[in-house]
């Protein structure tokens, strides 16, 4: 529990970084961005239909905050999702084939894009409906609550959300059972094409969750080493029974909202402006100051990166289709008690 | 045998649940404290402690959702929702994730949850407090729908429903909780896959559900002093419908009429219309007949309340119609 002081940015201990620990976040956010750019020329061709929204810009956010999650511990996620499931440890390959609607899909080719799952790696879902992810967080914290399980759900979602009732109702009810879940907000600007400011009388969001009792910081971003101290040091404090946090990443898309937005509602003055501070980019930099990072080091992660992706998208070619047999396959559950 | 009201039997049935698994907990509006709108969980929050038993926030979806969660986490909620004109601000979760994340996870996440809630009128609570969206709810692939108006179904309904590895909703009715009857001390286990036959007849079929059937049954003594026997089904399970049953009835009795206290556009009554025309066709000597609610939001004023609503009048005409057709 916490009061309005509990409202700042963090500085991160960025003594404790070693290269390896550097390099892995290099490489976990170029294997995301490298995939959707792939995804991208993939959907030009037909392969991927749907909707197909990037995270391109975004990808300091989940490969810092995954980074601070326990295996055992919860995700849910939005129809935004793919560098979340990638930094989660979800294949690649099966990723793909469920981008192409293939069997071996991690949803079995019945979610696509926007709905990856994993029992495995407790991976609950792309949501697609705004805000619809938190009540289920909620749900899965008590259960570990009422389990006396020391496991943290993290529920990502966009600054959209905070519109939706179910935002408010799910910090309140985190806050008011003590709930262990980490709301972590990724707050891009716009919904859709409807900027922050034209959606929410009070755009600091995390003063809104505060004001729910809830502990509440705001972080870079667009600073992998920002997210992953931050994001730590909350998770650590909600496993130790601190109740719920919220965290606001402040970051951004540098592409569209999804394949059919033209993105006429945001000036190229913007994007240039946050595509400046472009998270590999930069990060790459401080690698580059510690010495650490040649070009030779970059080019040997492109060169793995794009033979992972090469690989994942043979895997899905060659990924049979869901047999039409099937179709009426898990509506409910086929082995009942 | 022990004699007891429908809302004893349906605290009976959550008592036990209670007792039998502890991953079962109780959360909803006004279930602890006061003891349910309806004064169902009475004495349950003293038994059972507030970690069971659960007050919540006036956060229908939230806590609807939560529900789901918890499910997903291993737990075996029961969620109540105080009316089912209260469940419309939890739809969403109920159809977006309770009846779809299955599916959508290619077989990876069931969400064993149980909705409790009431619908119906007849106590003069108007347009936000009366309606039936049983229907609603049917139309939903994912979903086991069941409707609990029997003694032995409120009381056994639960167990039934908890053990099943996916979403189930239960409708309960307010109207008659205060109805006494015999319920057995040791119950069998309530069948939720199949309509129940509540009265033989070979004249006429009627198919019901929900506190409807009181309405029906006291239709059906009034037909057989007029010498004609109507058989009573009552569904109990409305997704998935037990269409055999009534298909076998009406290969009896050529003759069915539709009784509910939903609207009739669109209905459960529509549904099985539809489906004795496309299976039955040439067994019926009569088109099916239908009795609905009038089609407008229930009003106040009882005169008009009682207008709107099934009425065993209404049903005697309507069996009338069919067994007199041609």
């Amino acid at each position: 529990m916490s009061d309005h002081d509990d409202v700042r940015t963090l500085d991160p201990d960025r003594g404790t970084l070693d290269r390896d620990h550097g390099m892995a976040l290099l490489h976990e956010m170029i294997r995301i961005r490298r995939f959707e750019e792939r995804c991208v020329e993939l959907y030009s061709a037909t392969k991927i239909r749907g909707f197909l929204h990037l995270y391109i810009g975004e990808e300091a956010v989940a490969t810092g905050a995954m980074g601070a999650l326990d295996p055992d511990d919860a995700v849910v996620a939005t129809y935004r999702e793919h560098g979340h499931a990638l930094a989660r440890g979800l294949p690649m390959d099966r990723v793909m084939a469920e981008m192409y609607g293939r069997a071996d899909g991690v949803s079995g080719g019945r979610g696509g894009s926007m709905h990856l799952f994993d029992a495995d790696t407790r991976f609950y879902g792309g949501n697609a409906i705004v805000g619809g992810g938190l009540p289920i967080a909620v749900g899965l914290a008590l259960a570990d609550r009422l389990r006396g399980r020391q496991r943290v759900t993290a529920c990502f979602f966009g600054e959209g959300a905070v519109d939706e009732g179910e935002f408010h109702e799910s910090l309140n009810l985190a806050a008011l059972w003590d709930l262990p879940v980490l709301f972590a907000c990724e707050n891009n600007l716009y919904s859709m094409g409807v900027a922050l400011a034209h959606a929410e009388s009070q755009t600091d969001l995390a003063l809104k969750a505060a004001s729910y009792g809830v502990s509440a910081w705001s972080l870079d971003g667009m600073d992998v080493l920002d997210v992953e101290a931050g994001t730590r040091r909350a998770v650590d404090a909600v496993r130790a029974g601190g109740g719920p946090y919220f965290i606001e990443y402040r970051t951004y898309r540098f592409r569209a909202h999804s394949m059919y937005d033209p993105d006429l509602y945001r000036p190229k003055e913007e994007i240039a402006a946050w595509k400046e501070r472009d998270p590999i980019v930069t990060f790459g930099a401080v690698l580059r100051e510690r010495g650490w990072l040649e070009d030779a080091d970059v080019e040997a992660i492109e060169d793995e990166v794009a033979a992972e992706i090469d690989d994942a998208v043979a895997f899905a070619e060659a990924s049979p289709r869901e047999p039409v047999e099937d179709l009426h396959r898990f509506v409910t559950t086929e082995v009942r008690p | 045998m022990t004699t007891m009201t429908m809302r004893e039997a349906l605290r009976t049935g959550l008592r036990e649940a209670l007792r039998t698994d502890e991953r079962v907990f109780l959360m909803g509006e006004d279930v602890g404290a006061y003891g349910g709108c309806f004064a169902v969980t009475t004495g349950l929050l003293d038994e059972f402690g507030p970690t069971r038993i659960r007050d919540t926030p006036l956060s229908e979806s939230t806590f609807v959702g939560a529900g789901i969660g918890a499910a997903l986490g291993g737990m075996r909620p029961i969620v109540e929702i105080m009316t089912c004109n209260f469940s419309l601000l939890a739809l969403d979760q109920v159809i977006n994730n309770a009846a779809t994340l299955l599916h959508m996870s290619g077989g990876q996440f069931n969400v064993p949850v149980v909705i409790r809630t009431t619908a119906g009128a007849g106590r003069q609570l108007a347009a936000q407090h009366s309606h039936s969206f049983e229907p609603i709810f049917a139309h939903v692939p994912g979903l086991r729908v069941v409707s609990a108006a029997t003694h032995a179904d409120a009381r056994g309904m639960l167990a039934t429903a908890l053990a099943d590895p996916d979403p189930v909703v239960i409708f309960e009715y307010p109207t008659i909780l205060a109805f006494e009857d015999d319920v057995p001390d040791d119950p069998a286990p309530v069948d939720l896959d199949h309509a129940a036959i509540r009265r033989g007849g070979s004249d006429v079929t009627l198919v019901t559900y929900g506190a409807t059937q009181h309405t029906v049954l006291a239709a059906a003594e009034e037909l057989a002093d007029d010498g004609i026997e109507a058989e009573v089904i009552d569904l109990r399970t409305l997704r998935p419908l037990d269409d055999a049953t009534v298909l076998e009835s009406v290969a009896r009795t050529h003759r069915a009429v539709v009784v509910e206290e939903a609207w009739r556009t669109l209905g459960i009554g529509a549904e099985i219309a539809a489906r004795v025309s496309e299976a039955a066709f040439y067994d019926l000597d009569a088109p099916v007949g239908r009795v609905a609610s009038a089609e407008v939001p229930i009003p106040y004023a009882r005169h008009l309340e009682e207008a709107a609503l099934p009425s065993v009048d209404r049903i005697v005409a309507a069996v009338d119609a069919v067994v007199h057709h041609g």
